[in-house]
């Protein structure tokens, strides 16, 4: 892992420098992991499988069932994403993160078995957590609303499972220097806490 | 029988529907649907110019070097949609429909309903925005093309027609709120309340978020009126009542406060704008609706 001190945003008064992010391979190692810290920036390159709302109830049922998953999680790293049609000649449509507490009652069940990443946005619940820390698993924070960008960092989409799902259907994506934060590491930072903190203040 | 409309039948305008000059004025439902068509895709795939000012507003007073991060990438990213034709959010929403209707319109060529929905149908098909809707929340199949259209009619003097599309993601609803409070909670209770719901929404309503707040009316009317209030244009720009005013500069601040920030990484800029609507009410009711926004703001206003 790399990074150094970006100079301008150094002599920012009041703020914390910011680290030039650091570019991670995936699949993610657990070294890797182990490394990283809430507050992060990072850019992410390899594979990556998606799933929403819909995907989970599924992996849930299979699993309840005693059936396989679509995709093994062990080692695996999970983007919550639904993404628009493709246009003609392109891998995907835009594809930003989408709201990860809908699936905090389904992550549990993927972390025990192995997922070593999510990549959504918003706050996981604190069964979520202490599964992550128990597991070895991180939380990345993706910028919503920046769908457009994220989607020239994907070079490549096909549908592994539940393609009866269209948009919510199980993905394999290839991605390229993919931007996103750490928000929970195996530390107990958890940047969606931490940040806010340091920057509340009283109403004038 | 007495044919009532030979002259409207006719095409011929102006026309006498009767008896004397009612400048009743026809507007084929079809010019409707392709106005929507129109919207939905310009919506989703420019971030409106008055939008991009106020996050680029956030952008000069957002000290968080995170929180600067963030809007430069969102800034970035609305350039990159528009020129890529894109949608700039993957959640390509609700199509919600403002229609204000003046009482001397007449639609022809079918069903007003139907036409919104087909616009909306060709729109999100044309621009590759995603169908996002199910059926119903319990048979959750679905649609397949982004209807129905979600529907507010107004029946306003005039033979005029003002139509605002306003796609709204589900992150950002989600979060949304509805209290009765009461008389004597006042100002006060309606702030605190306020507060509460953007401290709960943290970053999942995608911050810096627009909020829309509709108080008075009864139950129903405060939430659309806080739906409305999203809609306002230029974003940020106040109140003509003085009071009201007052009180969004107010909230903007007691909102910034909070240090959710954007994208809720901790920042000093967590709204672009609060928009305050009210309606008379009961004597013993204050009801308030909090309706937020996400940064992605879809709204375009037309008049027909």
């Amino acid at each position: 892992m790399t990074g150094s001190r970006d100079a301008s945003l150094a002599s920012t008064p009041a703020s914390k420098a910011r680290k030039s992010p650091t570019s991670i391979r995936l699949p993610l190692d657990a070294d890797t992991v182990r490394e990283l810290r809430s507050g992060d920036s990072v850019l992410l390159s390899g594979p990556l499988v998606t799933g929403r709302d819909a995907a989970h109830a599924r992996f849930a049922a299979a699993i309840d069932a005693g059936e396989d998953l679509p995709f093994d999680p062990a080692g695996e790293t999970l983007y919550f994403v639904g993404p628009t049609p493709a246009r003609p000649g392109h891998p995907i449509g835009a594809a930003g993160p989408t709201t990860a507490s809908r699936m905090d009652a389904w992550s549990p069940l993927l972390v025990e078995r192995g997922l070593r990443g999510m990549i959504g946005k918003g706050r996981r619940s604190d069964a979520v957590q202490d599964a992550m820390r128990e597991h070895g698993c991180v939380y990345f924070g993706a910028i919503e609303g920046t769908a457009a960008l994220l989607s020239q960092c994907v070079t490549s989409s096909e549908v592994i499972a539940y393609a009866d799902l269209g948009a919510e259907a199980v993905h394999r994506l290839e991605v390229r220097d993919f931007p996103a934060l750490v928000v929970n590491d195996l530390h107990g930072g958890d940047l969606y806490r931490d940040g806010p903190a340091r920057w509340r203040r009283a109403p004038r | 029988m007495l044919d009532a409309y030979p002259l409207a039948r006719s095409g011929m305008r102006p026309r006498r529907v009767c008896g004397k000059p009612c400048g009743v004025r026809e507007i084929p439902v079809d010019e409707v649907a392709d106005t929507v068509r129109r919207l939905c895709v310009e919506a989703n795939h420019e971030l409106r110019g008055d939008h991009v000012d106020a996050l680029r507003r956030a952008r000069e007073r957002e000290e968080s070097p995170i929180g600067q991060e963030v809007l430069d990438r969102l800034l970035a990213n609305a350039e990159v949609s528009a020129r890529e034709r894109i949608a700039f959010c993957q959640d390509t929403g609700y199509a919600v429909c403002f229609l204000e209707i003046g009482q001397d319109v007449h639609f022809t060529g079918g069903s007003l309903a139907a036409a919104l929905d087909r616009g909306v149908a060709e729109g999100y098909r044309e621009g590759y925005l995603r169908a996002s809707l199910v059926r119903s929340p319990v048979d959750r199949t679905n649609t397949g093309d982004n209807t129905p259209a979600m529907v507010h009619y107004d029946l306003v003097e005039g033979s005029g027609v003002r139509l605002t599309l306003l796609v709204k993601g589900a992150g950002c609803d989600n979060m949304s709120a509805l209290r009765m409070l009461t008389p004597a909670a006042g100002v006060e209770g309606m702030k605190r309340f306020v507060v509460e719901t953007i401290e709960a929404a943290g970053p999942s309503a995608s911050p810096p978020v627009t909020v829309g707040i509709g108080m008075g009316g009864t139950f129903d009317r405060a939430a659309v009126l806080a739906k409305k209030a999203l809609t306002r244009e230029p974003t940020g720009s106040p109140s003509p009542v003085p009071e009201l005013a007052e009180l969004e500069a107010e909230l903007v601040d007691a909102i910034d406060a909070t240090g959710i920030g954007p994208a809720g990484f901790g920042g000093t800029v967590t709204t672009v704008a609060v928009h305050v609507e009210a309606y008379p009410t009961h004597i013993a009711a204050f009801p308030v609706a909090v309706n937020l926004d996400c940064h992605s703001h879809r709204v375009r206003t037309v008049t027909l």
